[in-house]
């Protein structure tokens, strides 16, 4: 039987949707596959991998807190990403962020003050949007291409970490290991359940999907933002000026990703370490798109990301998988959706196309 | 007539999904015939042409070459079988020579020996003149048609499609090519000339075959027929003549162009030179140019998507003009019509009330605090889709799902709508029906009877002088001075588009 693709009269609004499912299923039928082939019982490591993680409450917590800056960086990504505006930078600027908030704790490390931990967020979120105006002024000033300024800034940011750790904000009484002073309570995110990591962090990462949904659905910005990522002539047309949205959307994506790196830090961490995120800011792009570049969808791609890192670990640890079957399993999830979002525009159709009844169709119409 | 015909097509079906493109649709064209295929855009005469010359394939139908079946699976077979085209849109390498350009474009065993004396023999021999050695970027737009004419005819057609090939040339320059034309139907060239502009079928085609929807509904002699009742079979209804109640040309000025020199922002754009232009309430002014000579240019700074050097080379009701921002400008009241719909005028994946609110968003007051009066504006796009009788399911559906015509009208509305002093408007019925252009026309003339200043851009002469009080020639980047419509003759007009006479002071100022 012959299988065409057939172009749709008109983009399917459902498949929109449809088609992330799609791809979470195509991911798992395929990742058994692959388990079976490394010899391991396909039901029992999916189960592993997507069930067990969350089968008791510090499960679940652990899985808010690891989607926590997910769902941050992913929404205010989705928003630049609608605008045309490519920061593929989050991870360097939620390094940044993490420092300046840590920064702020170290500096207060001998004062307890109700006031440290919000003084710490708005410092996490002025380091990411500093970090993320670089590429800004960059590409409003000279025209480059943000894609490479902001990649290129991840690297610089990983290496100021790097630096700060191992020298000036060592901690003098660490027998010299690489890491910060532990910060102390007043600079740690307040616990929401106690006996887990669950944080105040959640809170606050869902109070900016709700921001980022109304602004992108009933905000002038958000429409702004829509125009001149389908339309950049319409929105020239309309008055929308390009260079103000392109700082709007670095600053809040860059912000964004700051805001995750402080709470990451103090909320997850509590000190500074060399390695503050496992690709938190790569992994949000998938986040991103997988949710529809919705801010409600980015939560629930954000979720499911977040059960990626858990199932690997659990993975890991119960069966023995090698660590890299995470990244197997994200990349197998965008290859998926990239590949299903056709159904967007085009239908599959079996056989031959039928004139007749399409004419019919017509006639009866 | 017991001639066999050059082509002859039986029962083409071609469907595409949702739309019947060709539905059962039988021609014949014969030899030295000049046959015209008329009909509204979307009426499935391009998807007709794509299948004769093997681009496109049919679900069903036959095809008779000279009698014989074929098949044409190819345009290579095509023009082996003796078919050559000319396309609208020309594929030209603007920094090739003439011949270079011809050489790509033919079968190899035809470049051989001297192709540019044979280029040279066949453009003399059809009063195409054509220079083998001139690079193509030097050429004007009918230049460049010639290149396509003499690429088909190097092939000795024995059936020439030419699709639309007046909408980008001067008056003159139709002429000369209607001369060619006629030449080779008397040599017993068949041609099949697709077009929309009916006095010009009327004056060079032997026989008409009009669709509709997809289906052939008539086939005429042109000469028998008027403009107008080729119009109501392309339309399969009565045409409604635009109508002015008075007209009016000493009004206020509304907008005044004083001595505007803009430098083109796009590569291979036009500059604009010293333009002085004022447009009174109360008038339709017209001008008239070919595409390419700073049309698009003079949008840009119309709109302030482009701002002038000084502030009061724009003026709008005496006031400097040429620094305010689009938002600004419409809320001075200013109204706006790019020539592009999808992707200037509209946002293409948005929906039409979304489309509304893009350009009304200020001036109706659409915005509070911020946030989108969404009930409000949905009920401003319901207004415009009323008024203008916009044929759509519905607001909420995207732009993309409207014909050409019915959303050209939804955004003409959407300007009108917002009662603007003075509207601009680049092409404005460019690709749309008849149906819809005439609306479209009487909208524009209505709006200036109720003491607007209407500026329409236009290639279409037949349209500015159906709907101009005063018409100007822009050409490359010069404006003519504007002269009353009634005064002027198309051969003027003609002739000022091609350039001429435009160096000077204009030879009369009335």
């Amino acid at each position: 039987m012959l299988i065409r693709l057939e172009q749709r009269p008109e983009a399917s609004k459902s498949m929109v949707y449809v088609s992330p499912v799609i791809a979470v299923i195509l991911t798992v039928l395929t990742a058994m596959v692959m388990f079976s082939l490394l010899g391991v019982d396909p039901l029992k490591a999916i189960e592993t991998f997507f069930v067990e993680p969350i089968s008791s409450l510090d499960g679940l917590a652990e899985l808010l807190v690891k989607a926590t800056p997910l769902v941050l960086i992913g929404v205010g990504l989705s928003l630049g990403f609608q605008a045309n505006v490519w920061n593929i930078g989050a991870e360097g600027q939620l390094v940044i962020g993490a420092l300046a908030g840590g920064g702020l704790a170290l500096a207060f490390f001998d004062q307890q003050s109700v006031f440290l931990v919000p003084a710490m967020l708005v410092c996490g979120v002025a380091g990411g949007m500093a970090w993320a105006a670089i590429p800004a002024w960059l590409k409003t000033r000279f025209n480059t291409n943000e894609i490479l300024t902001s990649l290129m800034l991840t690297y610089v940011g990983l290496l100021v970490l790097s630096y700060l750790v191992h020298g000036p904000w060592k901690d003098p009484e660490g027998q010299n290991f690489p890491e910060s002073r532990l910060f102390h309570d007043s600079a740690l995110m307040p616990i929401l359940i106690d006996e887990t990591r669950l944080n105040v962090g959640w809170l606050v990462a869902l109070f900016v999907v709700v921001l980022g949904w109304v602004v992108m659905s009933r905000h002038i910005i958000g429409f702004q933002i829509k125009v001149i990522g389908m339309a950049p002539m319409a929105a020239r047309f309309a008055g929308f000026r390009e260079k103000r949205l392109i700082w709007l959307t670095l600053l809040f994506s860059g912000g964004c990703a700051g805001l995750a790196g402080v709470i990451e830090l103090s909320g997850a961490i509590g000190q500074i370490v060399p390695s503050i995120s496992p690709g938190y800011g790569f992994t949000a792009i998938i986040v991103a798109f997988l949710g529809r570049l919705h801010p409600v969808g980015v939560l629930f791609a954000g979720l499911l990301m977040a059960l990626t890192y858990l199932g690997g670990d659990s993975a890991q640890i119960t069966m023995n998988l090698p660590n890299a079957v995470t990244g197997v399993f994200q990349g197998m999830l965008l290859f998926f959706l990239l590949a299903s979002d056709v159904l967007i525009k085009y239908r599959i159709r079996f056989g031959a196309p039928k004139i007749e009844t399409a004419i019919q169709a017509e006639a009866a119409e | 007539m017991t001639e066999t015909p050059r082509l002859e097509l039986i029962g083409i079906t071609k469907a595409y999904p949702g739309v019947i493109a060709n539905n059962n649709v039988s021609l014949k064209i014969m030899p030295g015939e000049i046959h015209a295929l008329l009909g509204e855009n979307g009426a499935g005469k391009s998807t007709l042409v794509k299948f004769i010359y093997g681009v496109q394939k049919a679900d069903a139908g036959r095809v008779l070459w000279e009698g014989e079946q074929v098949q044409i699976a190819s345009p290579n077979a095509a023009r082996k079988l003796g078919i050559g085209m000319v396309f609208q849109h020309f594929s030209l390498f603007e920094a090739m020579t003439v011949e270079e350009n011809i050489a790509l474009g033919i079968s190899p065993e035809l470049t051989k020996g001297d192709l540019s004396a044979r280029i040279r023999e066949v453009s003399q021999q059809y009063g195409l003149p054509l220079d083998p050695d001139r690079y193509v970027h030097t050429l004007s737009v009918g230049e460049r048609q010639r290149i396509e004419v003499v690429r088909c005819l190097l092939q000795d057609p024995r059936l020439l499609i030419m699709d639309e090939p007046t909408s980008v040339l001067t008056p003159q320059e139709v002429d000369e090519l209607f001369k060619t034309l006629r030449r080779l139907s008397e040599e017993g060239v068949s041609i099949l000339y697709i077009s929309h502009k009916l006095e010009e079928i009327k004056s060079l085609c032997h026989t008409a075959t009009i669709m509709r929807m997809g289906e052939v509904v008539a086939e005429c002699t042109p000469e028998n027929e008027t403009a107008r009742s080729m119009a109501e079979m392309m339309m399969g209804a009565d045409l409604v003549s635009p109508e002015r109640a008075f007209r009016m040309t000493d009004g206020a000025v509304k907008l005044d162009l004083r001595n505007l020199s803009v430098k083109s922002t796009h590569q291979h754009g036009t500059d604009l030179k010293q333009i002085n232009l004022q447009v009174h309430a109360g008038e339709v002014l017209g001008v008239a140019g070919i595409a390419g000579n700073g049309q698009r240019e003079l949008m840009e700074v119309l709109t302030g998507e482009v701002p002038t050097g000084k502030a009061d080379e724009l003026q709008i009701d005496g006031v400097a003009a040429g620094h305010m921002d689009p938002i600004q400008r419409r809320l001075a009241g200013v109204g706006l019509v790019p020539e592009e719909r999808l992707g200037h005028g509209a946002v293409p994946d948005m929906s039409l009330w979304e489309n509304a609110f893009l350009s009304a968003a200020t001036r109706m007051n659409l915005i509070k605090n911020g946030f989108i009066q969404v009930l409000a504006s949905t009920g401003f796009a319901l207004k415009v889709v009323d008024e203008f009788r916009v044929k759509t399911p519905g607001v909420t559906h995207f732009a993309t799902s409207l014909s050409g015509g019915n959303l050209q009208k939804f955004i003409v509305g959407r300007e009108i709508m917002q009662n603007p002093g003075v509207i601009v408007v680049l092409q404005p019925t460019w690709g749309v029906d008849a149906g819809s252009a005439a609306a479209i026309r009487q909208a524009l003339i209505d709006l200036a009877a109720n003491g607007a200043a209407v500026l329409a851009v236009s290639q279409d002469l037949e349209e500015l002088f159906e709907i101009s009080d005063r018409i100007a020639v822009i050409c490359e980047g010069r404006m003519s001075e504007a002269r009353l419509a009634e005064n002027v003759t198309v051969e003027e007009i003609g002739l000022l588009m091609a350039g001429v006479g435009l160096e000077e002071e204009p030879v009369h100022a009335d």
